[in-house]
């Protein structure tokens, strides 16, 4: 918040300095900011606005001048420029001969300027949350305006914000300094008065301060190194105006709890930094215990101060003290949470609800596992009839439903409830303790990952046929009983879910479609679904239809997530995409790997000619529909030359397309489709298609039809934007 | 513990006496369940309007989900919020906080204190404010709020929130590693300690039993909808006497509202017993909230409108 604050105050400088032409070529703005303080510094501003001429036209001269003495008119307007009668001039334009004055206009001075327009940039930045502080008074800012220095080299530029009347006395340290004033006696010596009262205003020295400060103490570990956490860096550069680092050391016995729930507390908790092994694996493993052997049983946090030996034990003990009771809690809630099982627990997840209509996560998780069994039956099987991935890998059923029996168990363990965020995490590791495989426990890891379209999907099948049942779900659920996305509302973050689907759909081996997926979804909504704890009344003999009982909406909101998939994640052109996706939108990475064709060939000339050939077909068979013209067949037909050999081409065409179609050799099959440009040309060039005899233009109509109904199967290339 | 630090009491004693020195009226706590200190009418209804205030109180808050039996060392059911309102707030309100450590034995120069960004609201209230927690040593001691709005109005002036937590601030300074180890009072003649847990185990031990396991889940809801009832009759009766324009400023004047918030603060409590038993569901949740809130932000217009009529009158 601050970071933005600080660019934006400096933009805004920079564009009043501009506007007020102050601001000459070689000037140079920085930038600074500390938890308590914005500044910038600008350099190459002109200390006054530089002399302006300008030419007045006013009266016609006849009219002014009188033979040749000055009237009313001379007169009036000699005042409004502000000049005398005696400076009036004549000018002499191809309409006429005027009046003219010459104006000259002095610059203002930079003070004057910065004093009335600087504070209106101050009060207009924007912050995400701000607040209002003096009673009566509108302004409002993230936290109440203390002291203003505003200098223009040496001297106080007088100006005032929200009541503050500026000057040269800054503030330090809060304890290194202490409450004296510090005097800044020059713009320019700004950031070094400051460092004498101990604050660094450079947020890149500091993010630097900070970096070799974790460094040197990581150092005194031997093979350790600090655990890389460029936000963490980030957030505590923003807290700190004189940053330095201590080493502290926790209990070896709390490194048996899993590493995420010891990272979590010393990032999201404490801001402390978690030191490792550097000898260590980097991806995070599940294995037997002792679970994780690279965390160092030590911490490290930046402080906002500098502090002798003596001082530092006590900070280093209080630190530690704080983390060992965090610590302390989540074992004590670790242990605790073993004396049930994520098998027992499962039954006490029918008193956690869900969804007040929807029900318990109990129910849930029953629809979860028809969920999950219906996608199983839609993959494809090895000879010996077991599912398997599209590269061969074996899909462990017995396995993934075990997870997603136990998927949700873990919301009733006090660990989860304590630390939310490692929901799954959690129930990962506690399948692990009491027996399941690691498949399972990886699964029941990874349920709710990717958590964003930067995250990584789960990394065996299992755990992303769990994430694809669980989150099908809940969206054809919520959609049965009318509770879909609206506009920006989305209280339950389906969108987010359906993204979810996408990525898992189109980087994993799973070869599942939309429809596969919300064919599975809704059909276990209809069979098992309860509503306000009745069964679904849109199903058979129920009171009412649901929502969505065909999952037509439900299909439609994961095809709009793929189109943002394609366009935002993986940054495919819109056209292509819109080509692509109107071809065929269910099976992803089908998609994907159309749009990467489409996208290496569509620079060419000849393609772009095909385009817009086809574009053109498209609009005649519009017309022609409009008109009522009959479309025909060209066979049989005796057609002009061209029209021949358009029909020849295509026909032989399409065996060959089919077969690479069917290999998914999209982009050969474009290049053999953009082969066909010549004789499309030719067609256009030579052959009047809406002929006036009407079997004749049924033919053609015909023929062109064909062209485009057996060429538009991976693309439409009429979507495909062309120059031409 | 260490020898020289203060014991509970004496943090309190001296906590209070620092701003006494600087006029805040004190007071005893609020004698009606709050889950915070903000949440008494000292807070709640004196940072409405624009007369000056500045008072302090120490609040035991009651939280029934956060009861561990007395078994975790630093959980429990009730803790002690020192509440101190300073409306409006002075210019150097962050430079007297910090005074105001040094008499509890907090010597900044030893220690690393942080503001970090913690901004605050209670829904239910309709109230938030802007601030920080203050951060000792990684330790959060106190919540500083500048209190933007409550009971769904715009605070003008505004006022500052410090929120001491007492057990916290005690186990830094002992240096002790389970709150009930605090030392609570010390006999000035024979050294002799009587713990946190001498003066409170039980308490939490029996109030963890009754909000997790006893409390009637039938009874809780039925003692929320009576204080409801009731309270929404006397908010409409203020209501009808606020915009009839011929009631005397008498009557007015001396229209119950402060007795009505203390009906909502029972529905709050009972809400929070309702949840610590598991009896209030994710999408209930959301419904009985609005129901607090619409009696705690009815009290507070209604009250906001009570005070400038009398100032009128």
């Amino acid at each position: 918040m601050i970071a933005g604050a600080e660019a934006e105050l400096g933009q805004r400088v920079r564009e009043l300095l501009e506007r007020e032409r102050l601001l000459r070529p070689e000037a140079k703005l920085t930038t600074y900011s500390t938890p308590r303080r914005l500044a910038v510094l600008a350099t190459g501003v002109e200390a006054s606005q530089a002399d302006t001429e300008e030419q007045l036209t006013g009266p016609s001269w006849k009219v002014a001048f009188k033979d040749g003495a000055p009237g009313p008119a001379a007169a009036a307007f000699a005042k409004k420029a502000g000049v005398t009668v005696g400076e009036l001039q004549k000018a002499v334009t191809p309409k006429g001969e005027y009046v003219r004055a010459t104006v000259k206009r002095s610059g203002r001075s930079a003070m004057e300027l910065i004093a009335a327009e600087l504070p209106k940039e101050v009060l207009a930045i924007y912050w995400a949350k701000n607040m209002h502080w003096r009673a009566g008074r509108p302004e409002r800012l993230v936290r109440p305006v203390r002291w203003v220095v505003a200098l223009f080299d040496g001297e106080i530029v007088p100006l005032e914000i929200a009541g503050i009347a500026a000057g040269r006395a800054s503030r330090g340290h809060r304890v290194l300094h202490g409450e004296a004033p510090v005097s800044i006696s020059a713009a320019k010596d700004y950031s070094e008065a400051l460092r004498s009262a101990g604050v660094v205003v450079s947020v890149g020295e500091r993010r630097q301060i900070v970096r070799k400060a974790l460094d040197a103490a990581t150092r005194t570990i031997a093979g350790a190194r600090w655990r890389e956490d460029e936000a963490l860096v980030e957030t505590v550069t923003y807290l700190t105006e004189w940053p330095t680092v201590i080493l502290g050391e926790f209990e070896r016995e709390y490194l048996a709890l899993p590493e995420e729930v010891l990272v979590t507390v010393m990032r999201d908790h404490q801001k402390y930094f978690a030191v490792e092994d550097a000898t260590g694996k980097s991806e995070l493993q599940l294995g037997p215990a002792p679970y994780y052997r690279k965390l160092l049983p030590h911490f490290l946090a930046v402080l906002n101060t500098e502090v002798g030996p003596e001082s530092a034990a006590i900070i280093r003990h209080g630190n530690a003290r704080v983390l060992r009771a965090r610590f302390k809690d989540a074992q004590f809630f670790w242990e605790f949470d073993q004396k049930m099982t994520l098998d027992a627990r499962v039954e006490s997840l029918k008193n956690v609800t869900f969804h007040g209509t929807l029900g318990s996560y109990y129910l849930k998780t029953e629809q979860n596992l028809a969920v999950a069994k219906a996608l199983v039956a839609a993959l494809p099987r090895t000879e010996s009839g077991t599912p398997r991935s599209t590269t061969g890998a074996i899909v462990d059923e017995p396995s993934l439903l075990s997870a997603t029996r136990l998927a949700k168990a873990d919301l009733t363990t006090e660990l989860v409830k304590e630390f939310t965020e490692l929901q799954g995490v959690i129930g990962g590791q506690y399948a692990l303790t009491q027996g399941h495989s690691g498949v399972v426990a990886q699964a029941i890891n990874d349920q709710y990952r990717p958590s964003s379209t930067e995250d990584r999907i789960p990394q065996n099948l299992e755990g992303q046929l769990l994430g694809l049942a669980d989150r099908v779900q809940t969206i054809t659920s919520m959609f049965g009983i009318g509770l879909e996305p609206t506009g920006s509302k989305d209280p339950f973050a389906l969108r987010r879910a359906a993204n979810a689907i996408v990525k898992i759909l189109a980087e994993s081996e799973l070869s599942l479609t939309i429809s596969d997926v919300v064919g599975a979804g809704v059909q276990v909504f209809k069979e098992l679904g309860r509503v306000g704890g009745a069964p679904n009344p849109s199903r058979p003999g129920g009171a009412a239809t649901g929502f969505d009982p065909d999952g037509a909406e439900t299909s439609s909101f994961l095809r709009e997530r793929l189109q943002f998939y394609l366009k935002d994640v993986r940054g495919f052109a819109y056209d292509v995409v819109n080509a692509v996706l109107a071809a065929d939108a269910d099976d992803v990475r089908d998609a994907i790997a159309r749009a990467e064709a489409l996208t290496a060939v569509r620079g060419g000339e000849d393609f772009a000619a095909i385009s817009a050939a086809f574009k053109r077909i498209k609009n005649i068979l519009r017309q022609a529909k409009e008109k009522g013209f009959t479309i025909g067949s060209p066979a049989g037909m005796k057609l002009a030359p061209e029209a021949q050999r358009l029909a020849n081409a295509a026909g032989a065409l399409v065996p060959e397309v089919a077969t690479l179609r069917q290999e998914r050799n999209y982009a050969q099959a474009l290049a053999r489709i953009a082969t066909l440009r010549p004789t499309v040309d030719a067609f256009f060039d030579k052959v009047m298609v809406l002929d006036s005899d009407a079997q004749v233009r049924g033919a053609h109509l015909g023929l062109i039809d064909q062209v485009l109904r057996n060429f538009s199967g991976i693309a439409d290339f009429s979507e495909i934007v062309t120059t031409t | 513990m260490k020898v020289s630090a203060l014991t509970f009491q004496d943090l309190l004693f001296r906590l209070q006496g620092f701003w006494a020195a600087r006029g805040c009226v004190l007071q005893q706590p609020y004698d009606v369940e709050v889950g915070a200190g903000t949440m008494a009418p000292e807070t709640f209804l004196r940072v409405l309007g624009p007369k000056p205030y500045r008072g302090g109180y120490a609040q035991p808050s009651r939280r029934p989900a956060d009861g561990r039996y007395g078994e975790n060392p630093n959980r429990l059911f009730k803790h002690t919020q020192f509440q101190l309102i300073l409306k409006p707030p002075p210019e150097n309100v962050q430079e007297l906080y910090l005074q105001s450590l040094e008499p509890m034995g907090i010597n900044l120069a030893q220690h690393d204190l942080k503001f970090e960004e913690d901004n605050w609201e209670w829904p239910a209230g309709g109230a938030w404010g802007v601030g920080w927690q203050v951060m000792l040593d990684g330790l959060e001691i106190t919540q500083f709020t500048y209190f933007q709005q409550c009971g769904g109005l715009d605070l003008d002036p505004i006022c500052a929130e410090l929120t001491y937590g007492m057990e916290r601030i005690a186990q830094f300074l002992q240096d002790v590693d389970s709150i009930y180890e605090i030392v609570w009072a010390r006999d000035p003649e024979t050294g002799a300690a009587v713990t946190y847990g001498d003066v409170r185990w039980e308490e939490e031990l029996q109030f963890s039993v009754y909000n997790f396991e006893m409390a009637d889940v039938d009874k809780l809801w039925a003692h929320f909808n009576l204080y409801e009832q009731e309270a929404q009759t006397l908010l409409s009766q203020a209501n009808a006497l606020m915009a009839d324009e011929d009631a005397s400023p008498t009557a007015r004047r001396s229209f119950p509202l402060l007795a009505t918030y203390e009906l909502a603060l029972k529905c709050s409590h009972l809400f929070n017993l309702l949840d610590a038993r598991g009896a209030i569901s994710v999408t209930e949740r959301v419904g009985v909230i609005g129901r607090i809130r619409a009696l705690a932000v009815g009290v507070a217009k209604t009250y906001a409108e009570q005070q400038a009529a009398w100032k009128r009158s």
